[in-house]
């Protein structure tokens, strides 16, 4: 038995589902025969972790301060092992600037962007460039904020004259937004385990389907509208590669324990990355638990997997993991071997 | 945090397997039912630190404890506590059917006890009034912008919405009527009219007596029922008070009950929104559907608050309550005003409303308010995002500020932050768009702004994080 603290809640615009993810993951733990101490993240967390003194901190929090590796660091100084990544590997993904760099350097495929802050548009006159960056990005493109965990804050525009209000809205969540190539496709969600031996594996793909024949944005979009389907019904090439893909961009950005990797494809081409979550959603209707269900890794061993995996030496977990970006792929244990119809 | 030994035994579940299984179970309805991007930021509001002007509550610091106790003893002196801890009629008490003959006496409105039935709130007057004439795909007719609160329960019955433009005084009952001979001529014609007459929530403004006449006529002349929602009527802070739509179709004197006007109101605003007690008058065949509608619903409301309802009117002190919330929302009410035109931009637009709750406020079209909250809660302060008292995705630009429930400093510092944020994002609009702010900001036209339909691909992305992380 291990005295565990699920961190969750916290003032992260994604405060009601981390108070959800929380709730489950202490149900998981209990039922493991865990002692759960479920902790609301505010103003008094480090008296709190002092009281409680928990051998290891399940963190459950989503969006900025949980996800971003703001309360990593804290955990690190305290000496508290936690679960998920380390806190280099949540400060990219966190940003999704950044992420990208990494995954474009490294020749993984993520859709055409440009970055800007909003003293470059205030005091740096660089609305001069929206004209350029417009065509090279082409229209419909997607406007978003580096660092919203979630899909808030994420427009898109069809024409030049939505850009300027799509980046006012992108600018209410984040100091730093992004221009982007949207890329018409299908809409994939590949989650990734670490495993006992260092190694990572990819679990069967979600896609996320709207209802209905005719494609808009709105169905796309529309909870209620889409239909998540696990394992997605691609072929097999396709599935491996999305894997490959999802792997790769695990390892390279530093990944520990679990994440979701959220990526589109094209008809006939590459998949392209858009954004790694370091701690996806862990409700009953979340994907990740969902994908690792189909690979026959229930709730609770998921759970219980992570929190094995926790993180109790920082140093290490920093170290570059064995594998590489083209190491082979891995699939979670039970995966069924390719899509089934 | 303590958890039942039930709960601990509850076994694993599959999460895939669980969503498949109540995928199939949903009533189609349901797919309708969501919950939105925005709810969830509402959740943030409620943090403390927050200068909240974004509910729609009463300032229940104003009743004094002291009357409560003693209400809730003569319950336990009279010898009703056994009454009081029981089911009760459907239609509810007749003290308290009789209190509400009283209050709506108020409001010149003549209404006989046996018109009317009891109810958990004005909200449930409306949910009983859909469950009792929407069939899936019937026409609703509603303000725009309408109640937040009642958009849910016309998409749970499955209605189309079709919201009526508002100026100063209130529904413009010339384009109802346009509307109106529009879905005729497509042999449509819908249920009902949803009106909040007298300083409507979200838009804090007042049918005129004119229009208030007509829309009786229109109803009249094409036999169509209008649900006239009051729950603010007595909430004046200045001017004459206007006859209900209710005592328009019956005026005093008046034999007959009303044929097309159903009314609901509320102890909400008058006393307590706590102990959700209100009531809906219809023509009597209307009320007899209502009142099976409520058996299913909840057999009958509480009895301990109808008890509690009936003694503390037996009080005779009611009145002086109903002044001095008046009194105190109407400093409020200045206070807003005030903050409003010394911090928010000149760009921005809002309502004088002469009573009620809420000032509505309408920003330049490329503002989102949903955005603007989440931007807002960085400095601590909530409103109502506009995107919500609409399901058309209108109104995206506005938001709804509340006085009733803030102090006169805490509402002129939340408006003074919102300010200072609206205006950063009109500068950062101009520097994107290489226009000073004079030439960016839209014309000084609120009522065009809220009636402009916007595609909102936008919305559509935001409820993406409900799919990726419910």
């Amino acid at each position: 038995m291990t005295r565990v603290a699920v961190l969750k809640g916290g003032r992260s615009l994604e405060r009601q589902v981390s108070l959800a993810s929380g709730a489950r993951v202490e149900d998981a733990l209990e039922r493991l025969g865990h002692h759960v101490v479920g902790i609301d993240v505010a103003t008094d967390l480090l008296t709190r972790l002092r009281d409680d003194a928990p051998e290891v901190a399940f963190i459950a929090l989503h969006g900025p301060g949980g996800e971003d590796g703001t309360v990593q660091e804290l955990l690190e100084v305290l000496g508290i092992p936690y679960t998920g990544s380390g806190v280099a590997a949540c400060a990219r993904c966190a940003d999704k600037v950044l992420a990208k760099h990494a995954l474009r350097d490294a020749g993984l495929p993520t859709p055409d962007w440009v970055a800007f802050t909003e003293t470059s548009f205030r005091e740096l006159g660089a609305g001069g460039l929206l004209e350029a960056i417009e065509q090279r990005l082409e229209f419909p493109l997607v406007v978003k904020p580096a660092s919203q965990g979630s899909a808030l804050g994420i427009k898109f525009a069809q024409t030049p004259s939505d850009v300027p209000a799509a980046l006012v809205a992108a600018f209410s969540y984040d100091h730093k937004v992004l221009l982007e190539r949207y890329v018409h496709g299908r809409d994939l969600a590949v989650g990734v385990l670490s495993s006992e031996d260092g190694g990572a594996n990819a679990l069967p793909i979600v896609e996320a389907v709207p209802r209905g024949e005719r494609y808009d944005f709105a169905a796309r979009y529309d909870i209620g509208r889409t239909v998540f389907e696990c394992p997605a019904r691609l072929e097999p090439e396709a599935t491996d590669r999305a894997m490959e893909v999802a792997l790769a961009a695990y390892e390279l950005l530093g990944c520990n324990g679990f994440a979701r990797v959220d990526m589109m494809l094209a008809e006939g081409g590459e998949p392209q990355i858009l954004e790694i979550n370091t701690i996806p959603g862990l409700t009953e209707t979340s994907l990740l638990p969902q994908a690792a269900d189909a690979a026959g890794i229930d709730f609770d061993e998921l759970v219980g997997r992570t929190l094995e995996l926790a993180i109790v030496d920082p140093a290490s977990a920093h170290a570059p993991r064995p594998g590489s970006v083209h190491a082979p792929i891995r699939r979670a244990a039970h995966a069924p071997p390719g899509p089934t119809t | 945090m303590s958890r039942t030994d039930d709960e601990r035994r509850r076994p694993a579940r599959s999460a895939a397997h669980e969503l498949e299984r109540y995928e199939a179970l949903f009533a189609a309805r349901t797919e309708r039912m969501r919950s939105s991007v925005m709810r969830d930021l509402m959740a943030v509001t409620e943090r403390p630190e927050v200068i909240s002007l974004a509910g729609g509550l009463p300032d229940t610091t104003q009743f004094d404890p002291a009357v409560f106790g003693a209400a809730m003893q003569t319950i336990t002196a009279d010898g009703t506590t056994a009454q009081a801890l029981q089911y009760g009629p459907t239609e509810g008490l007749q003290a308290v059917k009789d209190c509400i003959v009283e209050i709506m006496a108020e409001e010149d409105t003549v209404v006989a006890a046996d018109e009317l039935i009891v109810t958990s709130g004005g909200q449930q007057a409306i949910d009983l009034v859909c469950k009792t004439l929407i069939d899936p795909g019937d026409v609703v007719i509603a303000e725009a912008p309408t109640y937040p609160g009642a958009v849910p329960t016309f998409c749970a019955y499955e209605a189309e919405l079709v919201q009526i433009e508002m100026d100063g005084d209130g529904m413009q009952i010339d384009l109802l009527e346009q509307t109106l001979d529009a879905l005729a001529a497509d042999g449509r014609r819908p249920k009902f009219i949803y009106t909040i007459p007298t300083f409507q929530n979200p838009a804090g403004v007042t049918m005129s007596l004119p229009r208030r006449r007509r829309l009786v006529e229109v109803a009249r002349e094409r036999e169509l029922l209008v649900l006239e929602d009051n729950p603010y009527g007595l909430l004046r802070f200045e001017g004459d008070a206007l006859p209900t739509l209710r005592s328009l179709e019956v005026p005093r004197g008046s034999r007959d009950g009303g044929d097309f006007v159903i009314y609901t109101g509320t102890m909400s605003k008058i006393l307590s929104a706590g102990i959700r007690l209100g009531w809906v008058v219809a023509p009597r065949p209307v009320l007899a559907k209502l009142n099976l509608g409520k058996v299913s619903s909840d057999l009958c409301s509480s009895s301990l608050t109808q008890y509690f309802v009936a003694a503390y009117f037996a009080g005779g002190d009611w009145r002086e309550y109903i002044d001095r919330v008046r009194d105190v929302y109407r400093t409020r009410r200045d206070a807003m005003l005030d903050a409003l035109a010394e911090y928010l931009p000149a760009e921005a637009r809002w309502t004088h409303p002469r009573g009620g709750l809420f000032v509505w406020v309408t920003l330049p079209d490329f503002i989102d308010t949903t955005d603007l909250l989440a931007r807002a809660l960085r400095e601590n302060v909530a409103f109502v995002p506009g995107e919500g008292a609409f399901d058309d995705g209108r109104g995206h630009n506005s938001m709804r500020l509340n006085f009733s429930s803030s102090s006169e400093d805490r509402i002129r510092e939340g408006v003074r932050r919102i300010g200072k944020i609206v205006a950063e994002q009109l500068d950062l609009y101009s520097s994107l768009t290489h226009q000073n702010r004079a030439a960016a900001a839209v014309e000084p036209a609120a009522q065009a702004a809220m009636a402009k339909v916007v595609p909102m691909p936008d919305r559509q992305a935001r409820s993406r994080s409900e799919s990726r992380r419910a």
